[in-house]
């Protein structure tokens, strides 16, 4: 545990007028790990991703990216440049495709800066000179590679938008592995598949985690996926953290049910859930 | 039937240069959704850039044709694309995010400003250029009427046809091109990506003025003279056109600024040069009423 880990959030606090959408909060996610992020409706999760990734600027606390070029403080970084620079690369709940584009352009697309800079800025790219060539073959590669994965290699030239749903939400993925991130920010990526699919999604993650040396964060709802996946798992509610820790501990959280399932007292719980919370109470 | 054929050659060459004007405002229709009123000003700034270095070849004693064209071209298209560029970072990044009335306010401005600008400097009389290019091919001769193909019309034609070749080139294979279209279709994603949505937009609006720039410099050669309100009638036609084919559509630019081209030569031919504009600008009106996505234009789509 000599390195620090690889996103460091502190205090941080996300206020919209009187309204506080994250409450003062502190946590990290380490590289070649998922950390689940979960939380009932309203909770700040969304919000925290996109604290990171620039849509809102924080009103208060730090967040350091301990990238391998150095710490970057993604709080004051804005735009095209954490993806660009941090390597920070999220997906949305509702999926955000360019859907007039075909599926291997998209992962094209995410190749941007590689390839800008290999082609002098298109200029090599018009003439065709050889290091633009070389560029771009190493671009399609990594495209055609990632789309075998996900299993689409075969509709690469469809155009994004007609591709179903579930095919969508695997290419979203796809696109942001195809953007080299550091740290990869999932929301709800199971959202909307059926329990075959989210069983496939779930080995996706947990292949790319053995073999790239990324951290995920992960936003999810689906609980089969959450505690299949997760190294680590982090509860939110009305913008505070209530529980941090491996998914089999949080599950038994007294706090987290409470969240989960409302305050009301154990009789209105089901039994093996109010046996559990009691056990948990007992054992704090 | 040789009057018409020669209307045509007059009605594709108006609409070659109307054309590559009208990529300009539908390319930066399809970035940022706003009509860039400017940019007729920006090709009446390559115009006047052309004659200007024309004049000086001349008085430089350059008489090698195709040297001083290319020369011209060059300098034309580097200063014409600078103008552009920074009448986008004046006049229209600060209003990134605004309502889209007060880019469009901005645009008229910016137009009104760069005309007075160059009526301010270059006076108001018409500026007048020798024919650089003379001659030309005989096609047909008969009953006393012989069809003619300039050599300046074969430039234009040519010219107009490598360029749209080498722009759709860059549109579909270049990562410039890509980050254009998926700028179009979801800045906010495309900046998530690492695309610089606002280098990208930069860019369009240099490329828009680049080909007006070689437009301009057509014009010049063709018709020899330039002034200051050049830029307003054929900014108008060219945004007739990009609507006509459908704006946001590249290819739609292009057809419409043929058609533009050819309904122009075809009215004054047959009709009445004097209400020439009247055709053109029915054609803006009855498009917007009856077709409004263009002829090749997709109907909007609400955006997210």
């Amino acid at each position: 545990m000599s390195a620090p880990p690889l996103l460091e959030v502190a205090d941080l606090e996300m206020r919209f007028g009187g309204l506080i959408a994250v409450d003062q909060l502190s946590l990290t996610a380490a590289a070649r790990e998922i950390t689940a992020i979960i939380g009932p409706n309203g909770a700040g999760k969304t919000t925290l991703f996109n604290c990171l990734t620039g849509f809102y600027r924080p009103t208060g606390g730090r967040m350091v990216l301990h990238h391998p070029n150095g710490a970057l403080a993604l709080d004051r970084m804005d735009g095209y440049r954490i993806a660009a620079r941090a390597n920070v690369v999220r997906t949305f709940q509702n999926i955000r495709l360019f859907p007039g584009m075909t599926v291997l352009e998209n992962l094209l697309v995410a190749q941007h800066n590689t390839l800008m800079r290999a082609s002098s800025f298109s200029l090599a790219g018009l003439f065709g000179l050889a290091r633009f060539r070389r560029a771009e073959r190493a671009a399609l590669e990594r495209a055609r590679d990632w789309l075998a994965r996900v299993d689409l290699l075969d509709v690469a030239d469809l155009a994004a938008g007609t591709l179903p749903y579930g095919a969508q939400r695997r290419l979203e993925i796809a696109r942001a592995m195809c953007a080299d991130p550091v740290l990869l920010c999932l929301d709800e990526p199971a959202a909307g598949l059926n329990a075959r699919e989210s069983s496939a999604l779930g080995a996706l993650l947990l292949e790319i985690r053995a073999e790239q040396a990324i951290g995920i964060l992960l936003i999810e709802h689906d609980m089969s996926v959450v505690m299949g996946v997760s190294d680590h798992v982090i509860v939110l509610d009305h913008g505070r953290k209530i529980a941090d820790g491996a998914p089999a501990a949080v599950r038994h959280d007294a706090a987290v049910i409470k969240a989960y399932l409302g305050e009301d007292d154990d009789a209105a719980l089901p039994p093996a859930v109010a046996a559990d919370l009691r056990a948990g109470q007992g054992g704090a | 039937m040789e009057y018409f054929l020669q209307q045509l050659i007059n009605g594709v060459t108006l609409g070659a240069i109307y054309g590559l004007i009208a990529l300009g405002y539908t390319m930066v229709y399809g970035i940022i959704g706003m009509i860039n009123f400017a940019h007729g000003e920006v090709y009446m700034i390559g115009a006047f850039i052309a004659v200007t270095a024309f004049t000086a070849l001349g008085v430089a004693g350059v008489t090698f044709v195709p040297l001083a064209l290319a020369v011209v071209l060059l300098v034309a298209v580097t200063f014409t694309a600078a103008y552009g560029w920074t009448v986008e970072r004046v006049a229209y990044r600060p209003l990134r995010g605004a309502p889209r009335l007060a880019p469009l306010i901005s645009a008229i401005g910016m137009s009104i400003f760069l005309q007075n600008y160059v009526q301010l400097l270059q006076g108001a009389r018409v500026k007048p250029l020798a024919p650089v290019i003379r001659g030309g091919f005989e096609l047909l001769h008969a009953n006393q009427f012989s069809v003619q193909l300039s050599y300046i019309q074969c430039f234009i034609i040519l010219a107009t046809v490598v360029l749209i070749a080498v722009f759709t080139l860059m549109i579909a294979r270049t990562p410039l091109g890509r980050a254009q279209r998926a700028c179009e279709q979801d800045r906010t994603m495309a900046a998530l990506l690492g695309v610089d949505v606002d280098r990208t937009i930069s860019l369009t609006f240099v490329i828009g003025a680049a080909l007006a720039a070689v437009a301009g410099v057509m014009v010049t050669m063709y018709y020899g003279v330039v002034d200051f309100f050049i830029g307003f009638q054929a900014g108008l036609k060219a945004f007739t056109a990009a609507v006509l084919g459908g704006i946001g559509s590249l290819p739609g630019a292009m057809l419409g600024g043929l058609l533009i081209g050819l309904v122009e030569a075809f009215y004054s031919a047959y009709f009445s040069i004097e209400y020439k504009d009247v055709a053109a600008f029915s054609i803006l009106v009855l498009v917007l009423v009856f077709r409004p996505s263009g002829l090749l234009g997709r109907p909007e789509v609400e955006k997210v």
